[in-house]
C-alpha cells in the first residue's frame, strides 16, 4: 500500500490506521493534527480510521512563526 | 480579571498584555521563551506546519516550551496565498490546539511585499466565523476592508503598520487612525513595528494592542527590546487615556512663571 504522507511517497505492506500510522512515524502522543484527503481526522477517531492505498495524508506541528 | 489598563479584551476574553508576540526567527526555543517571558505577552503566535516523518525523532516541540495551559496560542496562516489554503491550516490548527477557536487569519498576496491578498482574506473570513473561529484578521491599513471584516464577524482587525519584517514603523497613521475610530473590534497593529517608540505612537493613536516578532527576535538584544516593548505598549496606552496636550504651532508658552523674576 502506497501513502502519501507530507508529499513523500511511503510504501506498508499491511493496511494500517491512521493511529497506527503515527505510532509508527514516532509520533504518539504528540501535539500534532492529521488531514486525510484533505479532511480532518480527529484525534479521537484515529484508532478507527483505515487508510486506503493512494490516500495522501497531511501530519503538521505548531512552529514559531509570527 | 480586574480591569487594568494594560489588559486587552478580545471575543469576550481578557488577557493581561497589550502586546501580542510570534515566536519565529530566535535562535534556538530558549531564547524563545525567554524573550516572551521578558515581553510578558499572553497571547503568541505559532505557524503549522508539516512535521518531519521520522527524520528528527526527539525533537523538540515549540508547544512544550510554550504550553497551552500558560499561554494564548494563536495559530496563523503565515505562508498561505488563498482562502482555501487558510482554512485548511486553521482546521488543522483547531484540531491540533483541541478545539481552540481563536486564530489569526493571514492571506499573503505577494511573496516580495507580503502583502495582503485582501479578496481572499474577505473570503477565508467568512467561512471561518460560520465555521466558529474567532477571526483576527492581518489586513491592509484600509479602513472600508477593515469594515468589512468587522461585518462579518471577525473580533479584532490588525491592519499592517508597514511591511512585515521591514521595521519601517507606522507609515500612515491617518488610516490607522480612520480604521480605530470606525471600529467596534479591538484594533492591533500587525507588522512593520521596528523600535519601542513605533509601538508607543500604535498605541498614542489609541491601537488597542500591537502584534510583532521580528522586533523583538532580530534586535541585537532579543530579552532587552522584549522589556522595552513592554514598557513601550504600557507607556504608549497611558498616554492615549491620559490625552496628548494640544499641539502650539507657532507659540510658546513657558512652564515657569513670568512674574516674581528678581531685578524686576
Amino acid at each position: 500500500m502506497e501513502l502519501l504522507i507530507n508529499g513523500e511517497s511511503r510504501q506498508f505492506s499491511s493496511p494500517l490506521t491512521v493511529a497506527e500510522l503515527v505510532l509508527t512515524l514516532n509520533h504518539a502522543g504528540k501535539r500534532i493534527a492529521v488531514e486525510r484527503n484533505g479532511e480532518i481526522v480527529p484525534r479521537s477517531r484515529h484508532g478507527e480510521t483505515m487508510l486506503a492505498d493512494g490516500d495522501r495524508v497531511e501530519i503538521v506541528v505548531a512552529v514559531g512563526g509570527g | 480579571m480586574p480591569s487594568s489598563p494594560h489588559s486587552l479584551t478580545v471575543a469576550g476574553t481578557t488577557y493581561r498584555s497589550r502586546l501580542l508576540v510570534g515566536t519565529g526567527k530566535y535562535k534556538d526555543f530558549a531564547e524563545t521563551r525567554a524573550a516572551i517571558d521578558a515581553s510578558g505577552a499572553e497571547i503568541v503566535t505559532v505557524a503549522i506546519r508539516r512535521t518531519n516523518i521520522g527524520q528528527n525523532d526527539g525533537e523538540p516541540n515549540l508547544l512544550d516550551v510554550l504550553p497551552p495551559s500558560q499561554f494564548t496560542i494563536l495559530p496563523n496562516t503565515a505562508g498561505c496565498y488563498t482562502a482555501a489554503d487558510a482554512v485548511r491550516t486553521l482546521r488543522l490548527a483547531r484540531e491540533l490546539l483541541e478545539g481552540h477557536a481563536l486564530c489569526k487569519l493571514e492571506v499573503l498576496g505577494d511573496p516580495t511585499s507580503l502583502f495582503p491578498n485582501m479578496p481572499e482574506t474577505l473570503k477565508a473570513a467568512e467561512t471561518l466565523v460560520k465555521e466558529g473561529f474567532e477571526v483576527m484578521v492581518y489586513c491592509a491599513d484600509d479602513p472600508i476592508q477593515a469594515k468589512m471584516l468587522e461585518e462579518i464577524g471577525c473580533v479584532a482587525v490588525m491592519p499592517l503598520a508597514s511591511l512585515i519584517g521591514s521595521g519601517m514603523g507606522i507609515v500612515n497613521p491617518w488610516n490607522l487612525r480612520l480604521i480605530i475610530d470606525n471600529a467596534r473590534v479591538p484594533v492591533l497593529v500587525d507588522a512593520g513595528v521596528g523600535t519601542a517608540s513605533d509601538a508607543a505612537v500604535a498605541m498614542e493613536l489609541g491601537c488597542d494592542g500591537v502584534l510583532m516578532n521580528t522586533a523583538i527576535a532580530h534586535a541585537r538584544a532579543p530579552l532587552l527590546m522584549a522589556s522595552a516593548m513592554k514598557k513601550a505598549v504600557e507607556a504608549g496606552r497611558e498616554a492615549f487615556l491620559a490625552g496628548r496636550m494640544p499641539r502650539k504651532y507657532y507659540s510658546a508658552d513657558p512652564s515657569s512663571p513670568t512674574t516674581g523674576l528678581i531685578g524686576s
